[in-house]
């Protein structure tokens, strides 16, 4: 049967399938039933994501950066769709809330809450797939409250989230309600574009404001906190949100502060002495490394950064998940002290080290040539810029070797039980792993369709500045025009 | 077959090998299911022996033909509007001669791990990091833009890192191959921004069009860029080859490699890699023709290197470190003969070098048993001559032996003025933040303060 064939809205199937998982389990009582379920839920929902993302490729015309396919019309409106932009992220973000599910381990099961899980995976599907600038305000206002309630759940402090997201909501709400979405990004005022751009700083991260993302790992449990985290929502909002609307100079500010935070957060990660601050860093420090990419709105550091993105989507996951996986076994994991771990997890070990590498763009795997060409497209707009991403990236490959010898190797570790990966935990890290060295060694499909889509990006920046140009010539004749009357 | 044809299947072959070999043997690890010691040992040998012949081949047929220089472009590999990532083999009178040595030297040490590590527990992980060395090295030697000279160089040096740290239960290991890991990325880093400044200025990374070695083969090529670019380009080169092999003022990290076990000792830190750098100022040094600067720094790096180790090494009591400083002193030779022009002589060393420090490092085990057969044979102790220095004043030479005995300082000043800094100005942010969340959520934030160093989850040996 061709799926391909079939008249179905697949990325609406995916959310209602999603959302309809979440309150199905929300009524189960064992675990175990609700783990099983759940993970069939979340499969379902990557295949209809996947199936979506093959059917804008091969089924249906590329349409615009503003257009998309025909499901999604809501009071008139086209929410819902997808474009050379968002269409291969959907079914990643799908593919690492399924391998997340699926490596939980039997122990976790009732601390990692598959029904919000699926919820959440529902809300992250539908920011990814909005086209709508409000509906995507919206999705995103939506997508602050179930981490609250996770660490509600847990009895843990929420004070730092909820001040930096009450600071996100307020910024987003104050910053669309000046902003003119008809408009170009030579049009808005400085009251639209800074609460903006500083909105999206924080959700993304930024160095000041990031401290509530290693306040949330430590707080959240690690297999929520990484999927709240790893689909870099943040870069999906300045893409939708900033980039159409903000002017050169707000772009170049977002790109410094980036810059900044990609380097301070490296540095960061090297000096953490606990597991989970340590990927925190990591994290912060990728994310913002996209971010400068994007701010830069030339074609190579813009596929750069789109090709990063995915590298990055795709190993911080594996790198999360082998993390997770070291923590289910031996509890939160200090990085003062050398552990030994290797010959109890050897596969954990490699797997670790591989999806650790393939996040700073170790040659053959997914990573390189996307910070290749970041870089690339960054010393075409100063060699200065050049030389700190290769700083931030020659760090972080410091930091992530540094906490690979510190928990596998320098002590002996004995132990009366096996350790070992489990064959859940090895296919979801071994499919990752395929994925990120697939991709490396033949990343021309993958670097096209991201050059494709940022050609979409900065045609229709381009658009925008000719249409406002045409406005402005059209406003000063009319204005010569009255005087000579 | 033409020529041209063969030259290129035979090149195929020359890095698919090595490839060949990675996979099966990564392959294996990653599904748990790692082939047996025979098996791992015959699939090296087998690589290794038809990639050495397919470059033996390759270098009788040019010879044959009268040909300096033939490529292999092995297509785009990325390739988008205003950017494209070639990969690109080059065969000439440098890249032949290395792969070769390559090969040669890989194959030995093969042959002699399958002996040394026999039964070692971590006999797979050794090989499974020896191919990706193999892979690195002769994509490094062979590679003909720098972007794909990069992808070896990144292999050749976590293999080389991970190599340090092979005796895993014990932290010295880890620690030497952490630190040689940090010199290695600073390497890395300055080879990278090589390659985006090449790209940036002459739009391509190839070797070929920077170094004019496409019209003029190597080492006869004219740079055709100004004194200006070949200085920047040059002076980032000279770091990169600085961390990679051992030079002034990163030459602490060598005796902390001999951690590892000797096979990889013997490669890495006696032939190969401690030579690469003095390949990638071989194989630019036509840049230096257009920088009589760049040259003279690089002279200086050269004769500098060359007195430090000669000094520190005088003073080593064990024979891998020794051993050590005596391959870095000829290294530091070469570099110099290159700054001066003298390339060819600089190949030959290198050759001779690597080759002579392979043969004495699979020998330092039995060093005691050799020392014992030779003056059983004598009848008496080795004589001992007196150093050059045996008429120096005193006081100079305790200063001396105490600089030579702290390696020149150099591990403690980059430490004190580098790493220390770093550290401090992170670590007075952490507590900054520390402060904010702190004061944010009225009291302690900070769950991982509870995880301590030393897990009570686990169990551990008496």
């Amino acid at each position: 049967m061709n799926l391909l064939a079939l008249p179905i809205p697949w990325l609406e199937a995916a959310i209602v399938i999603a959302l309809g998982g979440g309150l199905c389990l929300s009524l189960l009582r064992d675990p175990i039933r609700a783990w099983r379920l759940g993970v069939g839920f979340m499969g379902a929902v990557f295949v209809c994501t996947l199936v979506a993302c093959l059917d804008f490729y091969y089924g249906n015309p590329t349409p615009s950066l503003t257009g998309g396919g025909e499901e999604g019309f809501f009071f008139g409106k086209k929410l819902l769709g997808i474009d050379e932009i968002n269409a291969p992220l959907l079914p990643v973000v799908a593919l690492v809330h399924f391998l997340t599910a699926l490596a939980t381990g039997r122990t976790k099961m009732r601390r990692f809450s598959l029904s919000w899980s699926l919820v959440s995976v529902a809300i992250r599907l539908a920011i990814f797939g909005s086209l709508d600038p409000t509906a995507l305000v919206a999705m995103l206002i939506v997508g602050v409250v179930p981490p609250y309630i996770e660490l509600r759940n847990r009895g843990k402090p929420t004070q730092v989230y909820v001040v930096h997201m009450a600071l996100f909501v307020g910024l987003l709400l104050l910053g669309w309600a000046f902003i003119d979405p008809a408009g170009g990004h030579q049009t808005q005022t400085a009251w639209a574009t800074v609460p903006l751009m500083a909105a999206i700083l924080i959700r993304c991260g930024t160095v000041p404001a990031h401290c509530w993302i290693t306040d949330w790992f430590e707080h959240a449990s690690f297999g929520i906190a990484l999927l709240f985290v790893t689909p870099l929502t943040g870069v999906y909002a300045a893409i939708r949100l900033v980039l159409p609307y903000a002017p050169d100079w707000a772009l170049q500010g977002i790109g410094l502060v980036s810059l900044a935070t990609a380097v301070y957060a490296a540095g960061m990660a090297l000096v953490q002495n606990e597991t989970r601050r340590f990927f925190a860093y990591l994290f912060i420090s990728h994310a913002s490394l996209v971010l400068v990419g994007l701010e830069l709105h030339s074609a190579i550091s813009l596929t750069g950064a789109l090709a990063l993105w995915i590298a990055v989507m795709l190993s911080l996951a594996g790198f999360g998940l082998t993390l997770r996986a070291l923590e289910a076994r031996f509890g939160r994991l200090s990085l003062a002290q050398f552990h030994g771990l290797y010959a109890h997890s050897p596969t954990l070990a490699v797997c670790f080290l591989m999806t650790g590498l393939a996040t700073v763009g170790f040659p053959g795997t997914l990573g390189f040539v996307a910070a290749e060409l970041l870089v690339e497209g960054a010393v075409h707009a100063s060699p200065l810029l050049g030389l700190a991403l290769v700083v931030a990236a020659a760090i972080n490959g410091i930091a992530v070797v540094r906490a690979y010898f510190f928990l596998f190797t320098g002590a002996r570790h004995v132990s009366t039980i096996s350790l070992a990966i489990g064959w859940r935990e090895r296919f979801a890290v071994l499919t990752l792993t395929a994925l990120i060295l697939g991709g490396g060694l033949f990343p021309q499909p993958g670097v096209v369709s991201r050059h494709r889509a940022a050609m979409t990006i900065v045609r229709e920046r381009e658009r925008q500045t000719e249409l406002e140009k045409v406005a402005r010539n059209n406003r000063d004749e009319t204005s010569r025009s009255g005087i000579q009357e | 077959m033409n020529h041209g044809t063969l030259i290129e299947a035979l090149g195929l072959i020359t890095i698919t090998m090595p490839v060949l070999l990675l996979a099966l043997l990564g392959v294996s690890s990653l599904l748990d299911r790692p082939l047996s010691e025979n098996a791992t040992g015959k699939a090296c040998q087998g690589a290794i022996a038809i990639g050495l012949v397919a470059a033996i081949a390759i270098l009788v047929l040019m010879l044959a033909a009268g040909t300096r220089h033939e490529s292999i472009e092995l297509g785009e590999w990325v390739i988008i509007p205003d950017y494209h990532f070639e990969v690109k083999l080059v065969f000439d009178r440098l890249s032949v001669p290395m792969a070769i040595l390559s090969f040669v030297l890989c194959g030995t040490i093969a042959a002699f791990t399958t002996r040394y590590l026999h039964r070692e527990p971590g006999y797979n992980r050794f090989f499974v990091l020896y191919a990706l060395f193999v892979v690195g090295i002769i994509l490094a030697s062979l590679a003909g833009t720098i972007e794909t000279l990069f992808a070896g160089w990144e292999m050749v040096g976590l293999s080389s890192a991970l190599l340090v740290a092979f005796f895993n239960e014990r932290p010295a290991p880890a620690q030497n191959g952490l630190r040689v890991w940090i010199v290695y990325r600073v390497s890395d880093a300055a080879l990278l921004l090589a390659a985006i400044v090449m790209h940036h200025l002459q739009g391509h990374g190839d070797f070929d069009e920077l170094l004019g070695t496409g019209a003029l083969p190597w080492p006869d090529g004219h740079a055709a860029v100004t004194s200006g670019t070949a200085l920047l380009v040059g002076l980032l080169l000279v770091v990169a080859a600085a961390g990679k092999s051992a030079l002034v003022p990163f030459s602490g990290w060598l005796p902390r490699a001999m951690e590892g076990p000797t096979p990889s000792s013997a490669i890495f830190y006696g032939a190969l890699s401690v030579h690469l750098g003095a390949y990638l100022l071989l194989r630019v040094s036509p840049l230096f023709d257009a920088s009589i600067l760049l040259s003279a720094i690089v002279v200086v790096l050269g004769l500098t290197t060359a007195l430090y180790a000669y000094v520190t090494g005088a003073v080593q009591t064990d024979i891998k470190s020794a051993l050590s400083f005596a391959s870095l002193v000829q290294v530091g030779l070469i570099v110099a003969e290159i700054g001066l022009g003298f390339r060819y002589l600089a190949l030959i060393h290198l050759l001779g070098n690597a080759c002579l420090r392979t043969l004495q490092f699979i020998r330092a085990p039995t060093l005691l048993q050799d020392y014992r057969l030779l003056e059983n044979a004598i009848g008496g102790n080795l004589p001992r001559s007196n150093g050059p220095l045996a008429r120096a004043p005193a006081g100079f030479r305790v200063w001396l032996y105490r600089f030579a005995l702290e390696r020149g300082y150099l591990d403690g000043m980059l430490t004190e003025m580098v790493a220390v800094p770093f550290l401090r100005v992170f670590r007075w942010c952490d507590g900054l933040e520390r402060r904010w969340t702190d004061f944010l959520i009225g009291r302690g934030s900070r769950e991982s303060d509870a995880v301590k160093a030393y897990s009570t989850v686990t169990e551990d040996l008496p």
